[in-house]
Order: C-alpha cells, then sequence, then structure tokens
C-alpha cells in the first residue's frame, strides 16, 4: 500500500533548456533601465532556469504526489493538530476583496478585512478569557516573543529590573527556552513529576524575586491537564512573576478552560492547530497573542480599533506610546486569519466545544486501543493526544520507536510525533484530532499492534522499513557534514534572450 | 459540527470502549473551580450563508482602484499555474517534514527555492523559515550581532519603517540600534549619509556589528551598496542589505558588491498582497555564516540504496534541540510562500524576470513625466527603478480625494515616515509591469484637477495631463 | 574497558595530562551516545576555561551536548581537523578525534576526577 508517488523527479535546473519558456511577459522597451548607473546593474542575468509551463506543471504535480498531507490520508503528529483545514477557507482567503488588498491601503478602503480581524480579536478573547488579542504575530514562536517581551516591558514599568529568569517546565516546546533566551531571559528548567505535570517542590524552589514569567503548556506536551494549575498560577502572582500559556493545545479544551479566567497573564493561539488554518509544509501560520489587564498596554502596535460610529481603523504609528513596538510588516498574516474566522463562524460556541470534546475522546479511545501492544507511560484520561512509548518492545525486540514510526509508513499512515517530549523514553505523541472516523483511529491502532507482531516475528522488516515509500532511509550525517544546500556554485552563467 | 465525523454511534462506542458514560468525564481533571463559563460566540453557521457572509465583507474592501501603491508590497501579474499548483492539498495540508522518506516534495521544493534564492541574491545559503521582510532583516541584524560578538546595529532611515520598527524589538532588550541619517539636498537627497555611517564606524568605543541598508530604498532611490560594504567591512562590521526580488533581475546581486547578509520580502514572487501577509523573507548569507542564519535548512544526500534525495540538516542548530542555546526560536519554515516563489521564478523564467522589473522601470519613468507634466514634480533628483517620491501640496488630503476619483495615488510619506525631515508634502508612488498607460493618464489628470482646485495650489492648467 | 592512563568526567570528557599541557575529548561511550558526529565548536586558543564549565558543543545530526572542561587552562589549541571531519570523534574518540589542548593551571584539578575503573563503573550503571 503505497501512499505516495513513485517517481523522483529532476531539479528545475535539471530540466532547464536554454530558451524554453517565455511568452508570458511583453519584452520592455529598449533603454527602459537607461538612467540606472551602470554599476547598480547586474553584470550577468540571474542563472534561473528556463522552462515551458507543461515542464512547470509537471514538475510540481509530480513532486507533491510524493508528500504525505492531510488530504492524503492520517496524519497523527502529535502537538501539531492535524485537522482537517475545510476547502471553503482557501476558497474565501481568495477572494479577491481580502488577497488584494494592499496593506497600506487607507482604512477607509479596508473596512471589510478590518471589521473580520477586530471580530477574530474578540471570539478569541472569549475563548481564552482574556481582556485583548493582538493578531500581529506572524507565528506561535513570534507571539511568544511577543508575549515575552510585554512581560519584559510590564516589569520594567514597575521598577522591577531584577526579574530576569524564566522558569519553563522540561516538557515544553523548544521554543519556550529559545523565546526567552531571545528576549534577554535565563531559561530555568523545571522537572515534570512522576504524573507527568510539574514537580511542585521544584517549581517552588526556583520561583522566587528574580523570576519574571512562567511558560506552561496547558494541556501539557504530554497530553495531560495541569491539575495543580490554580495553585502553580497562586504562586506565580505571589512571587510577582506573569504566566505566560502555550496555547499550542487549546484544541483540547474549548470551552472547559479559559486561561484568562483561570489566572494566565498572557497566551499564544496556534491558529494552523486549534483553528485548522492549513499547515503549508511548515508555514504560514499565525500567532495572535492574548493579554490579561496587566499586559494590555503593551500590546504589539497597530492595534485594530473600532471608532464610536462603527466604523474600523488601525493605531497610527507612536498613538500608544507604552506597546513594544512591531514584530513584523503590517498588521498580520491576514490571510491566514481570513481562514480562521471562517471556521470560528462556521463552528461557533456550540460547535467548538464539540470540536474539543470529540478530540478528546478520540485521543482515549485511541490510547485505549494503542495500549494493546504499547507502554503507556501516563495511564490517566489524556486531552487531545497522549504519549506511548516502545520502551518495552526495544527490550524485547530491538526494535525502535523510530523503526515503529518508519513501518507506518508502509501501512499507510503518517507517524507520529517520535522523540517528543524528550522526557519519555522512545516517546510517540499521538494526536488524531477530531476529524479522523473511528475507522481510521482502528485501522491505525490494528496498524501499529500488527507492527508490534511484526517486531516479534520479523524484526528486519520493522528495522528496515519503510519499503513502499519514494526513498528509503535517509544518509542524515553526510547531509550534515558536508552540507549541499543548492544546485550548484554560483556561475553567473550568460543566457542572451532567446527571442 | 461541520467537518467532524462522528455520529452518535460512533461516540457511544467510544465511550463504551472506555467505560464511561460521558465525555464530560475525560475532563474531571479540570478543577472544578477553573472550569470555563460559557463561550459567547455567534451561533454555527453553515457553509451556504457563511459563504455569503465572507463575500459580503470581502466586498466591503475597495481593490478596484487604480493603485500606485507599493512601499515594500508590490502589485505583479502571476501566472493562473502559481495558484492553481498551490491549492494541491499535498502542498498545503501537509507539515514540516520531519519523516523525509513521505516529504519529498517539500524538501525537495525548499531546496530548489534556496537554489533560485541563492542565484537571485548572489550569495550560497538561504533560509526558508522567514516570516516577512521585517523579521528577516531583524533576524540578519541578530545574526551580525552574533557572528561579531559585538551590540550595535546600524540601520539607515531609507530602511522600511516597519523593518527598523521591527528590528528594534527584535534587538530591544540585549543590542543597541542606531538609525543612520538621510542626505537633505543635492543629487544624492533621500539616500543614506554615508559621511555619517564613516564617522559612526569610526567611533572606537562603540563597535558596530553590523550596517543595513535598502536597495532600492524605502523611497525608491538606489544607494551606493559598493561603498556601504567597503566601509562596514574595514570597520570589521558586517553588511546587510535589504533586497527586493523582482528588482534583483535587473539590479547587482547583494553577492556581487559585498554584503554579507541579503534580506528582504519574497511578496513580489507571486504572493499576493492580503493585507500584510502571510509573506516570504528572505534570508541569504554567505557561507562562513552557515551556522549563524536560523531556520530549516534542506540539504541533498542520498537513501540507503544510493537513491538522490533531500532532507532537513543542520538540525542541532534549531529550537527543538538545542532549546535555550538556539540561535532563534524560529520553528516556522515558510514552505507554502517558498514554493510560490519557486513556481512564479519556474513560470515566469529568467526573461521573463527581467521583463518585469524593466518593463516596471519603463512604466514609472512615463508616470514620472505625466506627474512632471501635471505640475507634480519628483522629491528626489537620484536614480530610481520603479518607485519615487513626488511632492503635493497637501499631500494627505489630495490623496484622500483621488480615492474618491477611483485613484489610489501611493502613499501618504509623513504618515509613514512622521518623524522624517523633508518628506511633508510626499507622495510615494510606484509602477509595475501591471500598470497601464490609462492608468497614468487618469492618475496624472486627476491630480492636475485636484491642484486646481487645491487652495495654494500650482497653476497647473497651462500644463498639459501628456497624450500618449 | 575505557583507556587506563587517562582521567575523567561523570559527563563523559577525558583527559591525559602530559607535564603541564592536557589533552581532552569525549569518551567512546559518549560519542556513541550521541551518534553521528556532525559539528564541534571548539574555543580559540588563548582562551581560558574553567573546570567542570562549558568550553565548547558538540552536535549530532539530532542532539546537541555541552562539552565541558575536565581541568581549568588555557587553551593551548582545537582540533583543526574536526571541522573538516567531525567523524573523527565517532571513529578515534581517544585519539584523532580530540578537542582541545591546555596549559593546565593546577595539576590537583586531576583528583577531582575518576579513574578508568570508577568512569567504567558509572557507564556500566547506565
Amino acid at each position: 500500500m503505497g501512499v505516495v508517488g513513485p517517481r523522483l523527479q529532476p531539479t528545475l535546473d535539471e530540466r532547464s533548456r536554454p530558451g524554453r519558456g517565455g511568452g508570458k511577459i511583453p519584452h520592455a522597451p529598449a533603454g527602459a533601465l537607461d538612467r540606472i548607473p551602470a554599476a547598480a546593474l547586474r553584470d550577468t542575468p540571474p542563472a534561473l532556469p528556463e522552462l515551458n509551463e507543461p515542464d512547470v506543471v509537471r514538475h510540481y504535480v509530480n513532486l507533491s504526489q510524493l508528500n504525505f498531507a492531510v488530504d492524503t490520508g492520517f496524519y497523527p503528529l502529535g502537538s501539531c493538530t492535524m485537522k482537517f483545514n475545510p476547502k471553503l477557507n482557501e476558497w474565501a482567503a481568495r477572494l479577491p476583496g481580502f488577497a488584494q488588498l494592499h496593506p497600506y491601503a487607507p482604512d477607509e478602503v479596508a473596512q471589510g478585512t478590518l471589521q473580520l480581524l477586530f471580530e477574530l480579536e474578540q471570539w478569541l478573547a472569549e475563548i481564552s478569557g482574556m481582556r485583548a488579542v493582538t493578531l500581529q504575530p506572524a507565528a506561535g514562536a513570534q507571539g511568544e516573543l511577543t508575549g515575552i517581551l510585554m512581560i519584559r516591558a510590564y516589569h520594567r514599568a514597575r521598577g522591577d529590573v531584577e526579574r530576569d529568569e524564566v522558569l519553563v517546565p522540561d516538557s515544553s516546546h523548544g521554543t519556550n527556552p529559545a523565546t526567552a533566551s531571545m528576549a534577554g531571559f535565563r531559561t530555568i528548567t523545571i522537572p515534570s513529576a512522576a504524573d507527568g505535570g510539574v514537580d511542585v517542590a521544584a517549581f517552588e524552589a526556583a520561583l522566587g524575586p528574580r523570576t519574571a514569567a512562567v511558560m506552561i503548556t496547558n494541556p501539557s506536551t504530554l497530553g495531560l491537564f495541569e491539575s495543580r494549575i490554580g495553585l502553580l498560577l497562586d504562586e506565580v502572582h505571589a512571587a510577582g512573576a506573569l504566566a505566560y500559556m502555550d496555547g499550542a493545545n487549546l484544541n483540547a479544551i474549548l470551552g472547559r478552560f479559559k486561561p484568562g479566567e483561570a489566572g494566565f497573564d498572557v497566551m499564544h493561539f496556534n491558529v494552523h492547530k486549534t483553528f485548522s488554518t492549513p499547515h503549508g509544509g511548515g508555514g504560514p501560520g499565525a500567532g495572535p497573542v492574548g493579554v490579561g489587564e496587566r499586559l494590555l498596554p503593551y500590546l504589539p502596535s497597530p492595534r485594530v480599533l473600532r471608532e464610536a460610529e462603527g466604523s474600523y481603523r488601525l493605531e497610527r504609528p507612536g498613538e500608544r506610546p507604552t506597546s513594544i513596538g512591531r514584530l513584523r510588516s503590517f498588521v498580520g498574516n491576514t490571510g491566514v486569519l481570513v481562514r480562521a474566522y471562517a471556521y470560528l463562524r462556521a463552528h461557533g460556541g456550540s460547535g467548538l466545544r464539540e470540536v474539543s470534546d470529540d478530540a478528546v475522546l478520540a485521543a482515549n479511545y485511541l490510547k485505549h486501543r494503542v495500549a494493546e501492544a504499547y507502554d503507556i507511560p501516563y495511564d490517566r484520561p489524556c486531552k487531545h493526544e497522549f504519549v506511548a512509548s516502545a520502551t518495552g518492545l526495544k527490550k524485547s525486540t530491538g526494535v525502535r520507536t523510530l523503526d515503529v514510526a518508519k513501518r507506518l509508513i508502509d501501512k499507510g499512515f503518517h507517524p507520529p510525533t517520535i522523540y517528543f517530549p524528550l522526557i519519555v523514553d522512545e516517546g510517540m505523541l499521538i494526536e488524531p484530532t477530531e476529524t479522523e472516523s473511528v475507522e481510521t483511529l482502528d485501522a491505525f491502532a490494528d496498524a501499529l499492534v500488527e507492527i508490534a507482531a511484526e517486531a516479534e516475528s520479523d524484526s528486519e522488516l520493522v528495522t528496515t522499513a519503510p519499503h513502499t515509500a519514494p526513498v528509503r532511509r535517509l544518509d542524515e550525517a553526510t547531509a550534515a557534514r558536508q552540507p549541499n544546500l543548492r544546485w550548484r556554485p554560483m556561475t553567473g552563467r550568460q543566457m542572451p534572450c532567446p527571442d | 459540527m461541520p467537518y467532524g465525523p462522528h455520529t452518535t454511534a460512533d461516540r457511544e462506542r467510544m465511550l463504551a470502549a472506555l467505560g464511561i458514560s460521558s465525555v464530560d468525564e475525560l475532563f474531571d481533571d479540570i478543577p472544578v473551580e477553573l472550569r470555563a463559563s460559557g463561550l459567547d460566540l455567534p451561533e454555527p453557521e453553515p457553509e451556504l450563508q457563511l459563504s455569503a457572509r465572507l463575500q459580503a465583507l470581502a466586498g466591503r474592501n475597495r481593490t478596484d482602484l487604480v493603485s500606485f501603491l507599493g512601499a515594500g508590497v508590490y502589485r505583479h501579474w502571476s501566472p493562473p499555474a502559481v495558484d492553481q499548483l498551490l491549492v494541491r492539498g499535498e502542498w498545503y495540508t501537509a507539515y514540516t517534514p520531519y519523516q523525509p522518506e513521505v516529504s519529498q516534495g517539500t524538501l525537495q521544493s525548499i531546496y530548489e527555492y534556496q537554489s533560485l534564492l541563492a542565484e537571485l541574491t548572489g550569495l550560497p545559503v538561504v533560509s526558508a523559515s522567514h516570516y516577512d521582510g521585517a523579521a528577516a532583516t531583524a533576524e540578519a541584524a541578530l545574526m551580525a550581532c552574533r557572528q561579531t560578538r559585538r551590540d550595535r546595529v546600524l540601520v539607515s532611515r531609507a530602511v522600511h519603517p516597519h523593518y527598523r520598527d521591527t528590528v528594534r524589538t527584535y534587538l530591544g532588550p540585549r543590542l543597541e540600534l542606531d538609525e543612520l541619517p538621510l542626505v537633505a539636498d543635492g543629487e544624492r537627497a533621500g539616500t543614506t549619509d554615508l559621511d555619517a555611517l564613516e564617522r559612526l564606524l569610526a567611533d572606537p568605543d562603540h563597535p558596530i556589528a553590523g550596517v543595513v541598508l535598502a536597495q532600492p530604498n524605502f523611497l525608491g532611490l538606489l544607494e551606493d551598496m559598493p561603498r556601504v560594504a567597503e566601509l562596514a567591512h574595514a570597520a570589521g562590521a558586517l553588511f546587510v542589505a535589504v533586497v527586493e526580488p523582482v528588482s534583483l533581475a535587473v539590479l547587482a546581486p547583494p553577492g556581487a558588491y559585498g554584503a554579507d547578509i541579503a534580506a528582504g520580502e519574497g511578496q513580489p514572487l507571486g504572493i499576493p498582497p492580503q493585507y500584510g501577509g502571510p509573506y516570504l523573507g528572505i534570508l541569504a548569507a554567505t557561507e562562513p555564516l552557515v551556522r549563524q542564519i536560523p531556520g530549516r535548512l534542506v540539504g541533498m544526500t542520498t537513501d540507503l540504496d544510493g537513491r538522490r534525495a533531500f532532507v532537513m540538516t543542520l538540525r542541532a542548530r534549531e529550537q527543538d534541540i538545542r532549546r535555550d542555546k538556539a540561535a532563534s526560536n524560529i520553528c516556522t519554515n515558510q514552505a507554502l510562500l517558498a514554493l510560490a516563489a519557486s513556481i512564479y521564478l519556474a513560470a515566469i523564467g529568467p526573461h521573463g524576470l527581467r521583463d518585469v522589473a524593466a518593463l516596471g522601470a519603463a512604466r514609472a519613468r512615463e508616470l514620472e513625466e505625466a506627474l512632471a507634466a501635471a505640475g507634480v514634480p519628483r522629491l528626489h533628483p537620484g536614480p530610481y527603478l520603479n518607485e519615487f517620491a513626488v511632492r503635493v501640496p497637501s499631500a494627505r488630503a489630495v490623496h484622500r480625494r483621488l480615492i474618491e476619483r477611483g485613484i489610489l495615488a501611493g502613499l501618504v510619506l509623513a504618515d509613514a515616515l512622521p518623524d522624517q525631515p523633508g518628506v511633508d508634502d510626499g507622495l510615494l508612488v510606484c509602477a509595475t509591469e501591471v500598470t497601464t498607460g490609462d492608468d497614468i493618464d487618469r492618475f496624472a489628470a486627476a491630480l492636475a484637477d485636484e491642484l486646481r482646485a487645491e487652495p495654494g495650489g500650482r497653476k497647473a492648467g497651462h500644463l498639459a495631463t501628456g497624450t500618449r | 574497558m575505557v583507556p587506563p592512563d587517562l582521567r575523567y568526567t561523570k559527563d563523559h570528557e577525558w583527559v591525559r595530562l602530559d607535564g603541564d599541557e592536557a589533552t581532552i575529548g569525549i569518551t567512546a561511550y559518549a560519542a556513541d551516545q550521541l551518534g553521528d558526529i556532525v559539528f564541534v565548536e571548539l574555543p580559540d586558543a588563548g582562551r581560558t576555561v574553567e573546570q567542570f564549565a562549558a568550553f565548547g558543543v558538540v552536535e549530532s545530526v539530532k542532539a546537541v551536548s555541552d562539552l565541558f572542561a575536565p581541568v581549568s587552562g588555557e587553551v593551548l589549541e582545537a582540533n583543526g581537523s574536526l571541522s573538516a571531519q567531525p567523524e573523527l570523534v565517532n571513529e578515534e574518540p581517544f585519539g584523532a578525534g580530540w578537542m582541545i589542548r591546555l596549559r593546565v593551571s593546577d595539576p590537583s584539578q586531576l583528583d577531582d576526577l575518576l579513574d578508568a575503573a570508577a568512569y567504567d563503573a558509572l557507564v556500566a550503571a547506565g
């Protein structure tokens, strides 16, 4: 059962033939560049490939068929919420009124998009229990940076300049400690307790007058709700620090838990996870950030404002001097946000709660099935995802989690996230999402159980997998030792115009 | 729920397998006192109504205006092949290629993007991870600081104001930013003051990590980039060039004039303006900076059978492995937009790209002549490619009235650069290959009209608006 | 069994003392645990390093680890071969895969380190 097309492709450069292509753009008049000083001009044209359109189309269609995607099959990549991407949303983002609107267009010609953004901010605030939301950050990681920079600004505005530490649990996403460093803080790693939650004693020992912020993912990257969150948040605030919630796992708790109500001061949303905007092979995303009262003055500029008469406008440069400033150009990844808006409208409040209910039910059901053949290190009700482990399998057969993952490819599934969180031995983080049917969940569980049996009977079949993918396992060591990052050295070869 | 598969029977089957009677039991670990109040959101909307609503919202935006607005985001014609290939679900519903065996499409497309951008920029190492031109420029500034172990960056005031603000935010906590002033008048008016640059670079108490200039600059003017590279390097600083990719079909590439890093906005390569994004941050660097460049990199390798294949490489630089010691927190790889840029370049080809750049220059020159004839002269005398500033009395008011006439007359410079002297009456206007002679005539005629009406405006009545 | 004439840290570095010069590397066990090593970041000559403080970084395909100095001293030389051939650390961890040479500031610091038997016991205990 192959899940991707069989054919590897030549590169664009290998397909190129001098003189091919053209016919799309009229030639510029002679002398178009006469007034540009020669020193500012290019000596030789860039050596870009020359292709005709049929070749371009075949190249990219064939390449696309080498990919596994949500639209081709089950993609239970834990922590990434690979849910279905509704097609209506793709259509909406391409409506000329949205797609062709210039970001410097004056407010009066951008009322449709400004209204959409304003409403989306209100809804995200409602979902998170936060006071206000900025849509500017271009991705979750940039949302984290936004949040931590606001926390820094908050402490500094109070003259509280000694706080230079951020506490991060050891199960966190790597972006959390990397963000803390980028914002000039030192990361203090907090170990997990045996139940998968934060180790409260270690947490209390680390918390103090130098703590600026605590970054917590809830549910955690183990798929577990942090039941002691109330206590932790009280202690954070008693210590004068603020609490950041990594919203990566929001898909589990829509309508069940609002971080702002519970006492978090700031959180980011990953709209590509919770609100179905496409993952795009890694991007683009958008990382809106919600804040409570304390951080309101520091939100990035520009904000979207509603005037008393009902029209919308962007904040002007310098209008709110307490702002931390800009994280990027213009107002945000509006094209992504249009899709998130459509998703929220389609679901409404009741639909969102159902999303989480079904996501959590599916994860628990799948965990129950996977437990037939794998270890479940934290065996209590999970939220939208759970960790399984191949530790036992490795002991008895030598087959590791990596091998199981690769063998899943042969069986028509995308592997789960593996070896994350780092604290689980031979871990697999499995997230089914709410858009996969019970038949799919069963088929996936059956495949995992089969692989465990294969590991016992014919371990080589598993350790040499995949067998049906376009390529087998790759030589990653050579790729890193002698990086080949482009198809040839710079040549600047001469290419006379063919016509 | 609109996209969910579960029937009542499915849910009951799953609950029964778990030995529970309600999904509520799975949420018992949320403490009672912390459970959410209700969700006060609109009712679910079926797709039929929702599509009409979205169409109505989109219709409230005015994208029918004849536009001369650029300022970092440019209208270009994109071959329909680009979007038709992008809507394949195999591209946009996949994720970061963690499993290379089933991600060769995305991996090869990123490798090809890296190669294409290396050709355009003349710099060998390209990362496809970056959000937009502003964030890429900020990452470039941080790279310069890490590489030189210095903590001060000089950014020209002729770099896009949003990029300057973003660099300031990113450098904020630990590093310093100084702005380079612009030449006030004379032949080089509106370009970066290189005497000031020389002075700042010579200050022994403040060693400079990096110098950031844009080509063309925010005002559309061409800078003396080779000279800046010399000055920066003589002082041990890196040189960051902020570039516009279509222009690189005709303008000297950063690698040729000695830039160490190129940053820029990839939007002109087949990506619609869509009110601010998603865009594509271009980030390219010299070979010695390969370990400083943040974000995903894709390399060529072989599989167990010796077949050529592609894989994410130099992974241990990144946040998911290096955590607090990573060069950046970037996790995104802007693959779908890098793909758009690659398809655009492949479809339009090297000669097509050159024609796009040169046609824009030709149209801009026609625009300059028509506006001059209407009584609206340029604000600066220096050479430009396809964007320039003009002087219009009461620019803001005229700009607003032209919208009523269906014309988006570029950017009011005083709004975008509130603290920049000398641009009070400025409009920044651009032309590209989609600008027509009719557009230019309409704009010039409307401006001439407005100036006649404007109290204190030029007597433009005797000036022909140009017939071409 | 690891070479008996070396001293070891709990973090899997080894040190060989020769007069007041020390050569430092990582053990075969450490190299094996990291997997294929693809990059080693080492300090320039002239820098001083402190005992048990990080002096460099070693990267494999999917892991990264700090290198800790077994003893304090001034860096005399970093192993230049590793930039082109980081695989030497996997192939000859106690030989051509060495990392830095130091002029040792306090030879008595070696007493704080494990001998071969103690290190073997540490590895055996997992």
